[in-house]
């Protein structure tokens, strides 16, 4: 039908689950993909990666309110229209916007009569190509305190998609934001597959239910990696009781491995690294190419 | 009194010492709020095993259109800064996920054919347990606004005592909104290459909101000492230190606190909550 590649997001319901180890090593083993960081507020895969910058540009999203000073006649319009507080008087009567507050509504600018608030584009932070060892990566880093995550991520896949197009590759690996929020909705809207990493933790199966619902929420297959599982096999064996109830496949079972750090220290990917986990992953991912 | 407690990522015991810390204070205090604002996937509640007491939906505005009074402008969708209201066929069309409750679209609407109404975006769930009041927001499934929910969360702050907010973790807008008003931030991280990446990212964070905090490290012995090395480089103390123990990651994933389980690291968590108050009193 058509040559639209195949797309995975690795995702978790929390931080911290070996998320981004898991998504380097699977763009190591498939040796010909494109990858991506779209976990934006916490990029660390070019820890592991190495990547060198080939291109780098600004990124810019909505927009934010700014008073002028010389034209505010202190009339407080604004301050009383501003549904997210972000207006604030100081003790000499002069207004100013909080620029961590402000949601670039643009209410206060319609609306002030003296047509004193500019409205410039807002910097949300740079996004680059790169060439690494495992192949091209897009990725970003997000400035602090900036909003929409979710635009960044959604700007990071569609340049994926063109990379691989330009390049004639089929596969496109995401490392995706962990959660169920903006950013997350972002990253797998239209994605082939969805590998959740998990934890056997009793917040992991909680974490799982809700993750796995967001997947289904949007119609994509989700797959299961349970990370360190055996940390607890009780709980292992319930998260794979649940995913098999929510119609999830487990594809993945990584042993607990304290030499993990050991490689991210040396950053290396698991992989790369020859440590007892490395196989766990080398089998998941020959099942998920299969798949 | 409010001390908040966050991390550049998630999976780095954020939780585990929100809970400790609310638990020990409970000794110290008659009533200690502890605020889950991770209300993506707040977690406090497996830990605090409280007794649920009450529950309060909550609900953002968005505009509806009384298509007998509207005229088809389209100023209402030109105004629109994130799409959430779209003229189709002239038609205003409300796209209920990406509404930011501005209500910008009703005031710019000249035949006031817009109004506001309710729309759900989860839900507040109450806890008590012994001294600790738990106040988690549970954000529905779905929906794409977590700093709204947030919000309605931190409005049962108990300004009196002492309250404990467990932070989203990362850098940008649910974070911003869980720490914005706290007195005190501890940012937690691990020994290791990406713990460090994204304390600097947090620390970044808390010195552009003007806010005093200080560094936990978990699991320490696991990674190297990057994370101390910067710390002492950027004059940032070390209020707390966990030991890689593998006991505590088997406490913490059968949903136990560390605290009455493992009583040898009661004394470092006691040690946090004096050295705060004595930040904070000294300020006053
Ligand atoms: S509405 Fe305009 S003039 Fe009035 S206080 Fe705000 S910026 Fe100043
Ligand atoms: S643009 Fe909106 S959020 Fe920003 S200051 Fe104006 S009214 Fe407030
Ligand atoms: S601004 Fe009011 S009248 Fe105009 S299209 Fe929107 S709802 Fe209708
Ligand atoms: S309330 Fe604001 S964000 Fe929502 S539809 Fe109206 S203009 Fe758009």
């Amino acid at each position: 039908m058509n040559n639209k590649p195949r797309e995975i997001v690795v995702i978790s319901g929390k931080g911290g689950t070996g998320k981004t180890s898991i998504s380097a090593s699977l763009a190591y083993l498939s040796k010909d993909c494109i990858v991506a960081d779209c976990d934006v507020d916490a990029a660390d895969l070019y820890l592991l990666l190495n990547p060198i910058s080939i291109e780098k540009h600004e990124f810019y999203s909505g927009h934010i309110a700014k008073i002028n000073q010389e034209k505010c006649i202190g009339c407080s319009t604004c301050k009383n229209l501003c549904r997210f507080d972000a207006i604030k008087e100081d003790s000499n009567g002069k207004f100013s916007v909080e620029p961590t507050s402000c949601e670039g509504c643009k209410v206060c600018v319609e609306f002030c009569p003296e047509k004193a608030i500019d409205f410039p584009d807002r910097l949300c932070g740079e996004w680059m190509k790169s060439e690494t060892r495992v192949g091209f990566m897009v990725h970003a880093k997000l400035g602090i305190a900036a909003e929409n995550s979710g635009k960044l991520v959604s700007l990071i896949r569609s340049e994926a998609r063109k990379l691989a197009q330009e390049k004639g590759k089929n596969l496109i690996i995401i490392d995706g934001p962990p959660g169920i929020g903006c950013p997350v909705i972002a990253s797998i809207t239209g994605a082939t597959d969805v590998l959740v990493v998990t934890e056997p933790t009793i917040s992991g199966i909680h974490d799982l239910e809700r993750v796995v619902s967001l997947a289904n929420h949007f119609r994509i297959k989700p797959y299961v990696a349970i990370n360190k599982f055996d940390l607890n096999l009780e709980i292992t064996e319930k998260i794979e009781k649940i995913a098999k109830e929510l119609k999830a496949q487990v594809i993945g079972k990584i042993r607990y491995d304290k030499l993990v750090t050991q490689s991210q220290i040396e950053a290396k990917t698991i992989v790369e690294s020859n440590i007892p986990s490395a196989q766990d992953i080398i089998d998941m991912w020959e099942k998920l190419k299969a798949n | 009194m409010t001390i908040a407690v966050a991390s550049g990522k998630g999976g780095t015991g954020k939780t585990t010492i929100a809970t400790n810390l609310a638990v020990i204070a409970s000794e110290k205090y008659d009533r200690v709020t502890l605020l889950d604002c991770d209300v993506e996937e707040p977690n406090s509640h497996i830990f605090i095993n409280g007794e649920k007491v009450n529950e309060e939906i909550v609900n953002v505005k968005i505009p509806e259109v009384d298509e007998s009074l509207c005229t088809e402008c389209g100023a209402c969708s030109d105004f629109c800064q994130y799409n959430a209201i779209v003229s189709l066929k002239g038609k205003p069309v409300v796209f209920k996920e990406m509404c930011h409750s501005c209500g910008g679209c009703s005031l710019v609407c000249q035949p006031k054919a817009i109004h506001e109404v309710d729309h759900r975006i989860g839900v507040i769930n109450f806890y008590k347990s012994g001294k600790i009041s738990l106040i988690e927001g549970l954000l529905d499934v779905g929906s794409p606004l977590s700093p709204p929910l947030i919000g309605a969360v931190k409005k049962h702050e108990n300004k009196e005592e002492l309250n404990i907010i467990d932070a989203p973790p990362g850098t940008s807008c649910p974070v911003i909104e869980a720490i914005r008003d706290a007195d005190y931030i501890i940012l937690v991280t691990e020994p290791t290459p990406f713990g460090l990446n994204d304390l600097i990212l947090a620390v970044e964070v808390s010195r552009k909101l003007n806010k005093r905090f200080a560094v936990a490290i978990n699991r320490v012995g696991s990674g190297d000492d990057r994370v101390h090395k910067y710390c002492k480089k950027e004059n940032i103390p070390i209020i707390l230190e966990i030991p890689d123990d593998r006991k505590i990651a088997e406490l913490y994933s059968n949903g136990k606190i560390i605290l009455g389980n493992l009583p040898e690291y009661k004394k470092s968590f006691e040690e946090v909550l004096e050295k705060i108050g004595m930040v904070i009193q000294n300020e006053q």
